[in-house]
């Protein structure tokens, strides 16, 4: 079966993709302005390469493929702080999560029941603010990476090449990062 | 110590894979560590589950956020420069 050539119609980029770009990129930044910044780029950038399409893919997956690896840039720019934290840091941060020798939970640290199992709609609504309010606190590292592998369906090692981290640090911070939010769940919920 | 016995013995360890679990299949060992673990520690069988119940949360939420964002448009006149600034682009060519 031979496959109809896609071809590209600058001319129309805007009516045809702009609406959509725009909220695929707030779904994984929500930042109304650094989103608007993001489609203007994207077309610009694809009007560049134009002559390199080659008409394999709709003019809309080569306009997003274009848009995913901006995206991909602020991750990298917003984490790029934590790829310098060395695996020995981070190991040491979370001392006070577990204790040194044994390696079981530190007194202050034992996770308390927060009776989150089955809560009532107005209870859930209560706790998934706090759960917001906790996930503003977590590294950007986090977030970019929570949104590459369950929005995207990334693979770890896709998003550690993007975000250039080793894996060993990539787990440590994913580990460091969810004892942190259950912890503060704990605090401020209780 | 022998590496089993580590893990076994281990929160932190434990709780680690409990988070790798979340994003990638664990490996035949390391499945059989966290199961050995938690059938001893309750500490850890309570993580595990607000753990998940936790990530559900989170996934919901991002959810939530991607259903808003997709009623956003772009106003007209932001789309309306856009589209001449793409065809001043073309004219450049």
């Amino acid at each position: 079966m031979v496959t109809e050539k896609q071809s590209l119609d600058p001319h129309n980029w805007v009516k045809a993709h702009a609406d959509y770009l725009y909220s695929y990129t707030l779904s994984r930044l929500n930042d109304e302005e650094q989103a608007k910044d993001l489609v203007q780029e994207t077309f610009l950038a694809a009007l560049e390469k134009v002559d390199r399409f080659e008409g394999k893919s709709s003019e809309r997956t080569w306009l997003t493929a274009i848009l995913k690896n901006k995206i991909i840039d602020v991750y990298r720019k917003k984490s790029s702080g934590l790829a310098n934290i060395t695996e020995k840091k981070a190991e040491e941060e979370q001392k006070d999560f577990f204790e040194e020798d044994t390696g079981h939970w530190t007194e202050a640290h034992q996770p308390l029941p927060l009776g989150i199992e089955d809560l009532e709609p107005l209870r859930a609504k209560e706790f998934s603010h706090i759960l917001q309010l906790c996930m503003q606190k977590l590294p950007a590292m986090w977030m970019s990476v929570f949104t590459m592998k369950h929005m995207d369906d990334a693979t770890t090692e896709f998003i550690c090449s993007e975000l250039r981290v080793t894996q060993a640090n990539f787990w440590v911070i994913i580990h460091r990062a969810k004892l942190s939010l259950r912890a503060c769940l704990q605090k401020n919920w209780i | 110590m022998n590496h089993l016995k580590k893990v076994i013995y281990n929160c932190k360890q434990a709780t680690l894979l409990i988070e790798k679990r979340q994003i990638r299949k664990l490996s035949f060992r390391e499945s059989i560590e966290l199961r050995v673990h938690l059938a001893g520690c309750s500490m850890c069988q309570l993580y595990n589950k607000q753990s998940q119940i936790i990530h559900q949360m989170v996934l919901q939420l991002f959810h939530d956020t991607e259903q808003q964002a997709s009623t956003l448009l772009l106003d007209e006149n932001f789309k309306k420069e856009l589209q001449e600034r793409i065809e001043e682009g073309l004219n450049n060519n």
